[in-house]
């Protein structure tokens, strides 16, 4: 089942461009990358899901009810951490999650504390005193305590340390086996790639591509790099090489097209060393973005 | 409605119901305490007051107060108590949804599971209980006043209960003008200038309402709808001007709920 169903979803600001003609679907269980730059939609097609923002023209639908008509009840089992946290300045951390967790319909309690514990939470401080760091924690466990089925993390992880990223990215995971659905919205590549498992790519307010992590990697260009003598540039030859760069007698360059015709190539040189490797997605990425 | 939500919006304002309160309690108690003394010299004081300018105690609403008794004399003091609600009661008004816009707990608000029917409507009745305390604080410290300092004058009660109750829908309408009006704009940073420009702006229209011997005037500002002095001399409301007062504020209550319904809560930036 689809979780969220999301068609020619559109937002403009008065004039100005927030997203159009955005679809895709979420099914259930997956983690869901959403990339593109800042200013790209991402935070607008979150707003929107959660009902914050109104759509323009378009519609979508999480656990099969549309956002702008049953957006309480969606909320029941949505959790959303923003990519910058703000709550009652004069609050102590204990009574904002209290707070927040008196909104749901069931015992939280246990929950909190695992969390807090989990991300080291001091509960007796204010909000107002802690650094933006400790403010993340708490968007954290306040996103998580009432076990939603459905995560909304917008850049999550910017504001936490190496450490805590980890430890989030762990809780997510975990998270995700026990059967929650997470969309995970960045700018950062290296943490989609090593999370998700389908990704959306959006840029200038469209969807320009959505696919699963691995056939976005693989039908696309091979990075290679070889270091061997008198090279020179004969490998511009070959058909489907480009970005060609030489650097102390190693060549690099993308590669896109039959292997065989590089291998070829290869079997009469002396080489030295030889990787062909997978693009990251941040490659591939700028790719889309030329 | 929401419980959790009501009780929270109390917890926030209660140091700002506590203030005015008590500051409301101190002007009325205070003031109403030199009237022995005002009264005593009534003569001389009617005869001075004859000579200012008409269009200064039109300003003031002196011209139809007699200040040598109990009820002329507290319809002075009315007026400032008037002037110190209809701010409070602004400031809640302008502050209910603009100020989580402003500090940015909105986003925390808005996606918890409840509707924005649901928010608005347990926001205006934690609201709506703090006016009532600070109303409770001001008819207490009135009849106060009254009963230690009457000098011995003799005075109606039943003008005065129409002046308190009066208090109720004057603050309403300032809570519900500045409800809609923050739903109007895109953004309020600050909430004071807004709520003492509505407050200040209604007592002027009000009191050059009188200099100027404009009746339009009238029609728009909550002074004019509930005049003490007026109350006072005729024992009774002006009704049109009341309905038209509710009318007002039923309005602006009904065109915020449509505007916080369709609302966007715009991100950080």
């Amino acid at each position: 089942m689809s979780i969220i169903e999301v068609e020619k979803l559109t937002k403009y600001y008065g004039k100005s461009r927030g997203i159009v003609d955005v679809s895709f679907a979420e099914e259930e269980g997956e983690i869901f990358g959403f990339i593109g730059p800042n200013g790209a939609g991402k935070s607008t097609t979150i707003r929107l899901l959660l009902s914050l923002i109104h759509p323009t023209s378009g519609s979508a639908r999480i656990f099969g009810k549309d956002v702008t008509t049953h957006g309480p009840e969606i909320r029941r089992d949505i959790g959303y951490l923003p990519s910058e946290v703000f709550y009652y300045e004069g609050m102590r951390v204990i009574d904002l999650l209290k707070y927040s967790a008196s909104f749901f319909d069931r015992d939280c309690t246990q929950r909190m504390k695992e969390l807090s514990d989990l991300m080291e939470l001091e509960l007796n401080r204010r909000i107002s005193d802690l650094s933006y760091g400790n403010k993340k924690k708490v968007g954290i466990v306040q996103g998580l305590l009432h076990s939603p089925k459905l995560l909304f993390l917008d850049e999550p992880t910017s504001g936490l340390d190496p450490l805590m990223q980890r430890k989030f990215f762990d809780l997510i995971r975990e998270e995700n086996r026990r059967g929650v659905t997470v969309f995970f919205s960045s700018h950062i590549l290296g943490e989609v790639q090593r999370l998700c498992t389908r990704v959306a790519i959006i840029r200038e307010g469209r969807i320009v591509e959505v696919s699963n992590i691995r056939t976005l990697q693989q039908n696309n260009y091979k990075k290679i790099s070889v270091t061997a003598e008198g090279l020179g540039n004969s490998f511009v030859q070959i058909p489907g090489a480009s970005n060609l760069q030489t650097e102390n007698g190693t060549v690099n360059f993308f590669f896109k097209g039959d292997i065989n015709t590089v291998l070829q190539r290869l079997n009469g040189v002396q080489v030295t060393d030889v990787t062909i490797e997978e693009p990251t997605l941040e490659e591939i990425f700028m790719h889309y973005y030329e | 409605m929401n419980t959790n939500i009501y009780r929270h919006e109390l917890h926030i304002r209660w140091k700002s119901v506590f203030t005015w309160s008590v500051a409301l309690a101190f002007l009325i108690v205070f003031f109403f305490s030199i009237f022995p003394a005002f009264a005593k010299d009534a003569d001389l004081l009617n005869q001075m007051m004859a000579k200012f300018p008409p269009e200064m105690k039109a300003a003031f609403g002196l011209d139809s107060m007699d200040m040598s008794t109990v009820l002329g004399f507290f319809s002075l003091i009315f007026l400032f108590v008037q002037l110190c609600l209809s701010i409070q009661a602004g400031n809640y008004g302008f502050g209910l949804v603009s100020v989580e816009e402003a500090e940015l707990t909105a986003d925390f608000l808005l996606t918890r599971p409840v509707s924005r029917w649901g928010i608005l409507t347990s926001k205006l009745l934690a609201v709506l209980t703090s006016m009532i305390v600070t109303d409770l604080v001001v008819w207490a410290s009135t009849f106060l006043a009254i009963l230690l300092f009457n000098d011995g004058r003799a005075y109606e009660i039943s003008p005065l209960l129409l002046l308190l109750v009066s208090i109720l829908p004057f603050q309403l309408f300032f809570l519900s003008v500045g409800l809609v009006v923050s739903l109007l704009v895109k953004r309020i940073r600050s909430v004071t200038p807004y709520s003492l420009g509505l407050g200040f702006g209604a007592y002027v229209l009000s009191a050059f309402s009188g200099v100027f011997g404009e009746a339009k005037l009238e029609l728009i500002t909550p002074f004019k709808h509930f005049d003490a002095a007026a109350i006072v001399q005729n024992q009774a409301f002006d009704t049109p001007l009341v309905l038209l007062n509710v009318a007002v504020t039923l309005i602006s209550v009904a065109a915020s709920y449509w505007l916080y319904k369709r609302r966007d809560i715009h991100a950080v930036s």
